[in-house]
Order: structure tokens, then C-alpha cells, then sequence
């Protein structure tokens, strides 16, 4: 299985997040985005999740489903948790299991993250870290052959951060691909896609989007370290 | 169970739940029908005369009161993003949510409307005709509504635009509710006709029109 990414860019408004990304990722491989804030690390995980239309460019999943959307095999954890808080931890985790198709059951999930013993609680009662975890929880409990993850191991605790390092793997050596937007070290095995940006303000100039790199205002990929300054070639293979 | 089955008891339970808006409709439907006779007067038979009416605009407005929160709420909490992601076609994803919310909002009001026909002195067979006119009529106004809410998901405040947009959709549906809810003179079983139909219309249509709306919404 194979997710390759070409030619992406994305307009948010008038004004280009990123133009021309590419990567391409097998079973079994993690990829790191990174970058300042702002430099669209976020858009590019909506943008491969179906959730932003992309202006150029396209995604493929080799070897997938082909009756399916890459949006539809991948799992996408954002900023937000998707849970209600009146309902319990069982019952939010309960429901996704089911509207996402997934065969495994809640407790065994719930096990996986450590929240066993807040299953019975209102997710409204959960802090940010268990919360956290409980969209962890949803990970694992439905298999996607992607995971794109914005933050990860924002609010998770040291055991937390263990727990989620661990899932990885078990994803990854399970034929699972990662694409994770984070400050942080990711702490698997992981190549790198640096986002960054030409011009210190994207709101000067005119040439937004003009397809040419270096334009003031528009944000080009620049490989890490740039050997050509300024270019717009996509990966570097950057094992950590 | 099945992903849309696992949708609708979700939102059943969550509008039942603390906070969610399914005794606010029929409260606000309780007191827009009691304020009415304070205003109008202690007349019995004007009050009859125009009960069907009031029946329809309390039920009408109570309808769209807790539309605004149907797909904010996903939206603010990130539901939305992942139910967009599934494998259920949107469309039939939209009109799941649309029944959970017409069976907890849209229903007990016709259940009340009984109740309710009594204050205003309305005689049983025309208490039955409205009764029946609202069952008929209540999920066309839910899935007028739900393109508004749809359209203005996105939006804060949202909820002031919602009844703008689809408050002037839904007037064929209060006439003709409005008629078939009359007494028998009036030819009450066209406008009873013609209301089957527009919600038919609106059934099929809705959720087709909230769906693109949602997709288009996507920022």
C-alpha cells in the first residue's frame, strides 16, 4: 500500500496556505510534518482527510480499497475530540465504533489508552489529556490503513505519550501509514516534510499563488536542510 | 448496528439528555398557545375560529427553535468532520439526523397539539384535523429547515440567520396546514393533499440540498 501526494496546494480564503507539496509514503512509514505556526501543517492533514478541497494537485492511496475515497481509510484526529459530553466515555466511543465500521469492541480499546475505569463517566467530566486518549481509544478500536494526526501528544502525560508512541508502532508494523502534524519529536522512526514560509508576512504583495516559488506571500515547501534555497522540492529523507 | 442506526440513537439520546432541545420546543409551543388567548380576549368563538392558526405558528416556530443547534453542535465539537469522513453516503447521513430530530422535537408536538386544542376551545374533530395536519406537515418543516441549518453551520450566530433563510420557505407549508387543519366546509382533504406533497418534496429534497450545502461548507 502506498499514499502519494502530488502537486498539492491549498487556498484558504485569497491567500495560498502552501503550493506544490508532494510525498509519498509505503505501508508501514510515518511522516512528520513541520513547521512554524501558520505554515499549514494543519490544512495539508484537512486537505488529505477530504475536510478542504484542494486547489491543485491530488492524492492517491495505491493498493487500497478502490472503492473508497482516501478520505474514507483514514482516520483523522484534529484539534477537536468529536465527543458529546453528555454522553458517557462507553457510549461516545460505543458510537463511532459503529458509524465508522469498526469490529473491535469499546472496552478493549478503552484498555489500550488506559481509561477502563471512565468508561461509565460523561466525557464532559474528562480533562484535555483524557480526552486525548479517548480519541486514541477510537484509533485503535476501528481499522484505518491512515492515521493523520494533528498534535498528537499535545495534553497527553508521560504515560500518556508512552502509550501513544507504543500505538504507533503497533500501527505502523501493522502495514499502517502515519501522517502527523507536530512540534515534538514524533518519537517512531519517521521522515520529515517541512512546511515553511518565503515571506515573513503572507498579507504584503500581490503575486499569491502565482505559481512560481519566492513570490512575497506565497508558501512554498522547502526541503530540510534546502540545498537549493528557496526551492520547492518535497521530501527529504530525514531519519529520526 | 448499522452506521445510520447508530446515528439516529445517538441524537435521540443526546436531545434527550441535559441540554439537548427536546422538551424546549414543546415548552416554547406551550407558551406561545397560552399567551394567545391572554391577547385576544376571553371570545370562545373567535378563539375557535383562529385555534388552528395559532396551533401552527406556535408549532411552526417551535420547530426551528432548536434546528440552528443540528449540525452546529457536530460542528463546533469536531462530530461533523468525522461524520463527514465516513462511509455513509451525506445524504442519507443528513436525513438520519433529520428524523432523530423531527421524533424529538417534531412529534411530541403533535402529541401536545391535543392538549393544547383544549385551551383554545377547539372542538374535537377540528383538535384531530390539526392533529393530523401537524403530523403531516411538522417533517416538511424540518427538512426545510435543515438546508438552513446546513447553509449557516459555519457561521457564529448562525441561529439569527436560520429562521431568515427558511422561515419564507415554509409559508405554502403553514397555508395549506393551515387549511387542512380548517373545518370541513373549507375542503379540508386537498389542503391535506397538497401537504403530503409538499412534505414529500421537501423530504426528498432536503436532505440532497443540506448535504451539497455541507460539502460546499467545508473550510
Amino acid at each position: 500500500m502506498r499514499l502519494s501526494a502530488s502537486g498539492l496546494a491549498c487556498l484558504r480564503g485569497m491567500r495560498a496556505i502552501f503550493t506544490d507539496i508532494g510525498f509519498e509514503l509505503q505501508a508501514g512509514q510515518a511522516l512528520a510534518v513541520v513547521g512554524p505556526n501558520g505554515a499549514g501543517k494543519s490544512s495539508l492533514l484537512r486537505l488529505i482527510a477530504g475536510l478542504l478541497p484542494a486547489s491543485a494537485g491530488q492524492i492517491d492511496l495505491l493498493g487500497g480499497d478502490s472503492d473508497l475515497t482516501v478520505a474514507e481509510q483514514a482516520h483523522y484526529q484534529g484539534h477537536l475530540d468529536a465527543f458529546k459530553a453528555s454522553l458517557t466515555v462507553a457510549e461516545n466511543l460505543a458510537f463511532w465504533i459503529s458509524y465508522l465500521g469498526g469490529a473491535r469492541r469499546p472496552e478493549e480499546a478503552l484498555a489500550a489508552t488506559g481509561l477502563e475505569d471512565l468508561a461509565s463517566l460523561p466525557a464532559g467530566y474528562l480533562s484535555a489529556g483524557q480526552r486525548r486518549r479517548l480519541s486514541l481509544a477510537r484509533l485503535v478500536a476501528v481499522w484505518r490503513p491512515i492515521w493523520l494526526l494533528d498534535e498528537p501528544g499535545s495534553a497527553l502525560d508521560a504515560a500518556g505519550q508512552a502509550r501513544l508512541t507504543e500505538l504507533m508502532r503497533d500501527h505502523l508494523a501493522g502495514g499502517g501509514m502515519i501522517v502527523a502534524a507536530t512540534h515534538a519529536p514524533l518519537g517512531v522512526e519517521c521522515e520529515t516534510l517541512q512546511l515553511g514560509r518565503s515571506a515573513p508576512s503572507p498579507l504584503e504583495g500581490e503575486g499569491w499563488g502565482g505559481g512560481s516559488s519566492g513570490v512575497p506571500g506565497t508558501l512554498t515547501l522547502t526541503p530540510n536542510p534546502s540545498p537549493q534555497g528557496g526551492g520547492e522540492q518535497s521530501r527529504a529523507p530525514d531519519q529520526s | 448496528m448499522t452506521p445510520l442506526s447508530a446515528l439516529l440513537v445517538r441524537d435521540m439520546r443526546l436531545a434527550v439528555r441535559v441540554g439537548g432541545g427536546a422538551l424546549m420546543g414543546v415548552l416554547f409551543f406551550l407558551i406561545v398557545v397560552t399567551l394567545v388567548p391572554f391577547a385576544v380576549g376571553p371570545d370562545l368563538a373567535q378563539l375557535q375560529r383562529i385555534g388552528p392558526a395559532i396551533l401552527w405558528i406556535g408549532a411552526l416556530l417551535a420547530s426551528l427553535l432548536a434546528l440552528d443547534r443540528l449540525f452546529a453542535a457536530d460542528h463546533e465539537d469536531g462530530s461533523l468532520d468525522l461524520l463527514l469522513m465516513g462511509r455513509a453516503p451525506l445524504e442519507l447521513v443528513v436525513l438520519v439526523k433529520a428524523a432523530a430530530h423531527w421524533i424529538t422535537t417534531g412529534l411530541p408536538l403533535v402529541l401536545v397539539t391535543p392538549l393544547l386544542g383544549l385551551f383554545l376551545n377547539l372542538e374535537p374533530s377540528a383538535i384531530g384535523r390539526t392533529a393530523l395536519a401537524l403530523l403531516l406537515g411538522t417533517p416538511a418543516l424540518t427538512c426545510i429547515g435543515l438546508v438552513g441549518a446546513a447553509l449557516s453551520v459555519a457561521l457564529r450566530r448562525g441561529g439569527l440567520l436560520l429562521p431568515v433563510l427558511v422561515l419564507p420557505l415554509t409559508v405554502p407549508v403553514l397555508i395549506f396546514g393551515v387549511a387542512a387543519s380548517s373545518a370541513p366546509a373549507a375542503a379540508p382533504a386537498t389542503a391535506l393533499m397538497i401537504l403530503g406533497a409538499l412534505t414529500l418534496m421537501s423530504v426528498v429534497l432536503g436532505p440532497f440540498a443540506a448535504a451539497a450545502a455541507l460539502r460546499h461548507g467545508l473550510e
